[in-house]
Order: C-alpha cells, then sequence, then structure tokens
C-alpha cells in the first residue's frame, strides 16, 4: 500500500492489506491483534508497527510504502484471498465469479 | 488443455505480472488468442498475496474458493520445457554472445510439465479424493516464509513499481535494489527490475546481478524448486 500520509480510512486499509480495524482489534479472518483506542481514521504507523509490517519511506516524493506483515507463512489462510484485477480488455475480473468451478491459475510474465 | 479441461469443470485463468502492463503483455495475449480469463497484474498482487517468486507459476483453487496447491513452476505440455534436451535444436551460431549463453543455461533447468499437467488432470477428474489435492493446513504450511526481511523486500518492491510507474524510473532503482538484497531468491523482483533496464535482462551499471550471472550462481537446476507431487 502507497501512502502519501501514515492516516489512511479503514476501508482503504482493508481493501489493501486484508486487515479489518474493529473495536476488537485489526482482524483477518478468525485472527484478530488487539490495538489502542482507534478513531475513524486508522493510524498506520502505530498498526504497522503492531501488526510487523516494515514501513519504507521514500522522502523526495514524500510517500511510504506498507509492506505486508510479518508472518508465519504468506497464506494465512488457504481461502483464495478477495482479488479483483483487469482483463486484457480492461474489464474488472472477481475470481469470485468462478465459484462453483475449478481454476487452475497460471502467472506469468513476457520478460 | 483448457479445451481439454474445461468441459470437466476447470477454468484457466492467466495472470500477467508485469510493472508495465498491457504494454509489455499484449503482443504475446494476441498471438495467444486465448478464450479464458486473461488477467494483467500490473502491481503485482499475486507475489504479495500468494508468495509467487517466480514464473511461471501454478495455483489450483477449489469450487468453493479454496486453495488446494499453493504456487509452485507450472509448465505447460506445449512448451518449450516440454521438449527433452537432445531433442531441442543446436543452439543457434551467431546470435549475441549473451544471448548465447542464456539458452545454454535455460536448457540446464529442471521441469516436469507431464508430471505436473498429468497431477492437475487427476485433480481435474477426482476432486478432494486426488492426492495431489492438499488439505488446508498443508496448502499454508507450503506457502511461503515471510519473516521481517522478506516483508521489508516487499514494501520497497511496491515503492519501486509505484516510482516505475509514475515515471520516476531513476528513483525506483534504490527501491528495487533493496529488494533484491533483502529477498534474494525471489526471481520476480530481480528479472522485473532487471527487465526494465535490459529487455535480455543481462549485467549492467545499476544492478549488482542478471540473470546468467544469478543463475549460474545458484545452478540452473536449483532455478525451480522440485514439484513436490
Amino acid at each position: 500500500m502507497i501512502l502519501s500520509a501514515l492516516r489512511t480510512d479503514r476501508a482503504t486499509f482493508q481493501r489493501e492489506t486484508g486487515w479489518d480495524i474493529k473495536p476488537q482489534g485489526a482482524c483477518r479472518g478468525e485472527v484478530c491483534v488487539p490495538l489502542g483506542e482507534m478513531g475513524e481514521e486508522v493510524d498506520v504507523a502505530s498498526v504497522a508497527e503492531r501488526l510487523g509490517m516494515p514501513l519504507v519511506h521514500e522522502q523526495k516524493h514524500g510517500i511510504w510504502a506498507v509492506g505486508p506483515e510479518t508472518a508465519g507463512r504468506v497464506l494465512p489462510s488457504a481461502d483464495f484471498p478477495d482479488l479483483v484485477l483487469p482483463t486484457w480488455q480492461g474489464d474488472d475480473f472477481d475470481f469470485r465469479s468462478l465459484r462453483g468451478q475449478k481454476i487452475f491459475l497460471l502467472a506469468w510474465a513476457s520478460w | 488443455m483448457r479445451e481439454e479441461l474445461h468441459p470437466k469443470g476447470l477454468e484457466v485463468v492467466t495472470v500477467a505480472l508485469d510493472v508495465l502492463g498491457l504494454a509489455k503483455t499484449r503482443k504475446y495475449i494476441d498471438a495467444a488468442n486465448q478464450t479464458h480469463p486473461s488477467l494483467i497484474d500490473q502491481a503485482h498482487r499475486l507475489d504479495h498475496l500468494l508468495g509467487v517468486v517466480n514464473v511461471p507459476s501454478g495455483v489450483w483453487i477449489d469450487e468453493q474458493g479454496v486453495v488446494v496447491r499453493p504456487p509452485e513452476p507450472a509448465f505447460p505440455e506445449l512448451s518449450i520445457a516440454a521438449i527433452p534436451v537432445d531433442r531441442l535444436p543446436p543452439v543457434p551460431e551467431g546470435i549475441d554472445r549473451y544471448l548465447r549463453d542464456v539458452v545454454v543455461e535455460s536448457r540446464k533447468i529442471r521441469s516436469e510439465p507431464h508430471r505436473y499437467v498429468a497431477a492437475l488432470r487427476d485433480w481435474v477428474e477426482n476432486g478432494s479424493r486426488s492426492r495431489f489435492a492438499l488439505a488446508p493446513q498443508e496448502v499454508i504450511d507450503r506457502s511461503r516464509p515471510r519473516p521481517p526481511r522478506v516483508a521489508l523486500a516487499a514494501a520497497h518492491f511496491e515503492m519501486g513499481q509505484h516510482l516505475q510507474r509514475a515515471g520516476f524510473a531513476e528513483d525506483a532503482i534504490p527501491h528495487f535494489r533493496e529488494a533484491h538484497r533483502a529477498q534474494p531468491d525471489n526471481w520476480i523482483y530481480k528479472r522485473q527490475a532487471w527487465s526494465l533496464v535490459r529487455r535480455d535482462q543481462g549485467p549492467t551499471d545499476v544492478y549488482d546481478g542478471d540473470w546468467l550471472g544469478d543463475v549460474r550462481k545458484i545452478g540452473a537446476e536449483n532455478y525451480y524448486p522440485p514439484l513436490e507431487m
């Protein structure tokens, strides 16, 4: 997640990181990490520290990159994450649209 | 493969990982004349969400949206990787020396397309009864570890991509370098960055490594992990 300030709204934080800020803390799936008092805006530095997310600052451009949480494994569960990507024609494609079918996802690159 | 397995309930979804998006991938997509969903991941979200570290990588997802095999090397049967080395044509003479060496080294890379696709067919036929469909905890355990240095690499790579897309290619380089330093076994971070400077991912003044040199360091046979089928 790229930010120009270390504060953002809860919906953006949830969409970009998968962590939902709730009264009981930062939650994803069945896991909740307790946080201190949190207002409507997310104090990104504080939450990042609590979840073990690295913050990279680019001083010249005045922006931060928030890395993923430091966890045991990349996949916190076997559920395929909510993911919408554009098709090459420019339409949004939601992987949930294929529920009921098996999917073989192939990642490739031209380089 | 898609024509064979789609009637049996499988959909193939291809995802192109490229910070330059359709500008770099369009000609390959056009040439393939695909009928399946063909997606563009310009922000490398698959790397972050699933732990993809090289291409091609395959992931199997069942009808309920549960991953039954996490990312692993996935070569189609109709690829050069499926041709035994002794049946490949000789390396062309007269081509660029670096490219020639890349071709020679590439032929030492281990891949098992027939075994992989046979397992995929078995899963399509047998679903959760297939011995190749992993239980959820095994999927988690087989996904890549994410210690602090790997999370830091992801943050630097995201910053580098953002700057590259925003037109600040020079400013992106230090972040790509940091990503390479923090997670040297992530070939996507390296190949994506190298390819932005030199199409053949050869040596440059801005990066410490290049494809050929880095592959030789680890041995081409270790470029992809062995399939754990």
